[in-house]
């Protein structure tokens, strides 16, 4: 929507500062949105975090709301549940309002086709954007994010994990894992 | 219970047929997948798609409106395609024609039993000639078990007292012939409630009970004082009027629950009964109705905790 997202090397995503990459991705957001502010929402676990601290740059009065994607997901049958399957949680009606979805990593899109069905289980949004600290290659399904926060170029394999195990984003890192 | 059939080698759930082995990691699961079938704003139930392409067979051998009912609607609420197989007349006891009834259904792909029988252990047998490709529920066997009430008693009281560590909880009537109460002894106890009271008459205490790790009470009174809970049991139109229960109004006087004996119980005492409730000799409709009574939320609760077993056998199975 703004300028277009930076692309970070695998070799450079544990240097990376996240402070960075959230600012940039709440600056695109808040541009989009300085008018009427969106109903945040952030898909367990990695994008809630994120969510909640676009939500306090945004100034949104209306809580963040969350979505567990467990009972939508295609692979239901292949794995078990997660013992963590949490509440949906959205803070207002979001019958014929604009939600915008958060995540930290689009990759091959599965994860977003669930949080969508979820979330028209509790209603028709006007409109649903997608918000995401970054994206990578790898996409099975056409769906494609708003706002970006960075382009990651990564080898198939390879999987990047965010961790924010505190409000703090300034403690926030990227982690880079090598898959089979 | 080392080689329980209900549990996997990885102590995952295959089958529900008792509480007792499951534990309170598992049992929290449970009430906690619960959880997430309701919507907060309005606290209604939630459709997920988890069961389609499954099918559930309900196979009642004796006879149950509500329990029948909220596990159709769990497993439709969960997509889930249902039959309903009549089995009047529970003449079927554990020989060959119930294991030709089950491998005929299983021919027909079911992927899940839901059964209730008036004999012990029919669930367990079920599950052993079955085998782990199919999953059995049970919806109440005899007086040994009813898992999914006990479960579903035990989210209501969560959602209502935040947890059980603190709490007293009295549990009244027919402890002897119930499986509602076996089940919820069980359930409590590994979940950890405080204090674990049954009370009822002699004729209705099993003869073990002081080997169930349970306080005894013998007088209503005592029984309620204090508890946070107040789990009234249905007394069984057969036991009346014989030499277990000399006359309803006698039974009343002594073991209904009234607005003054509920009175001896916290101020935000809850009182639940499983149901169908006999109204005038084991509750006064003056509680049934009032505003500590969960009863009504208990048949709700039924339906998102029967949607979580079943979502919680049924992931990882092809």
């Amino acid at each position: 929507m703004t300028t277009s997202p930076k692309t970070v090397s695998a070799a450079d995503i544990s240097q990376l500062s996240v402070a960075e990459l959230c600012a940039q991705l709440s600056q695109a957001v808040a541009s989009r949105y300085s008018q009427a502010s969106p109903v945040i929402v952030g898909i367990h676990r990695g994008g809630f975090a994120v969510a909640e601290w676009l939500h306090e740059q945004l100034g949104a009065e209306e809580p963040v709301g969350a979505l567990d994607i467990s009972w939508h997901r295609d692979d239901l049958k292949a794995s078990s549940i997660s013992p963590h399957v949490k509440p949906t949680r959205l803070p207002v009606d979001i019958d014929g309002r604009e939600v915008l979805l958060v995540d930290d990593i689009l990759f091959t899109g599965r994860t977003i086709r669930a949080a969508m069905n979820e979330l028209f289980d509790y209603g028709r949004p006007s409109a649903v954007r997608l918000a995401v600290l970054g994206q990578r290659s790898g996409k099975e399904l056409p769906i494609a994010a708003d706002f970006v926060g960075a382009e990651f170029e990564l080898a198939g394999a390879q999987r990047i994990k965010l961790n924010a195990e505190t409000a703090d984003v300034n403690t926030w890192n990227l982690e880079l894992q090598h898959g089979q | 219970m080392a080689n329980d059939v209900q549990l996997s080698a990885d102590g995952k759930l295959q089958h529900l047929l008792h509480i007792e082995g499951l534990d309170k990691t598992l049992l929290t699961q449970i009430l906690d997948t619960a959880e997430s079938f309701f919507n907060h704003a309005d606290g209604s139930i939630v459709k997920k798609p988890v069961l389609r392409g499954r099918t559930v067979a309900n196979l009642f051998f004796e006879d149950s409106t509500r329990t029948r009912s909220t596990f159709e609607l769990a497993a439709k609420k969960l997509d889930a395609d249902v039959l309903h197989f009549d089995v009047k007349g529970s003449a079927l006891s554990k020989g060959e024609s119930l294991k030709d009834t089950l491998q005929t259904l299983q021919a027909m792909h079911i992927d899940m039993f839901v059964i209730r029988h008036k004999e012990n252990e029919i669930p367990i047998y079920c599950a052993e000639l079955v085998g782990p490709r199919t999953a059995i529920l049970n919806a109440g066997d005899g007086n040994r078990a009813h898992p999914t009430q006990a479960l579903l008693d035990a989210f209501s009281i969560r959602k209502h007292k935040g947890g059980f560590e603190d709490l007293t909880v009295t549990i009244v009537g027919d402890i002897r012939f119930s499986r509602v109460a076996r089940s919820q002894i069980a359930v409590l106890k590994t979940l950890g409630v405080k204090t674990l009271r049954v009370a009822g008459p002699d004729s209705l205490l099993p003869e073990d009970v002081s080997a169930m790790g349970v306080e005894v009470h013998r007088n209503l009174d005592d029984a309620v004082s204090d508890a946070d809970v107040v789990i009234m049991l249905r007394v069984q139109k057969e036991r009346m009027d014989s030499d277990l229960i000399p006359t309803t109004d006698a039974y009343f006087a002594e073991w209904g629950l009234t607005p003054e004996r509920l009175k001896l119980a916290k101020a935000d005492a809850i009182v639940m009964h499983p149901g169908p409730m006999n109204r005038g000799i084991e509750i006064a409709s003056e509680v049934a109705d009032g505003p500590q009574s969960i009863i009504l939320d208990q048949v709700t609760n039924g339906i998102a905790v029967r949607m979580a077993v079943m979502s919680l056998i049924m992931s990882g199975r092809h």
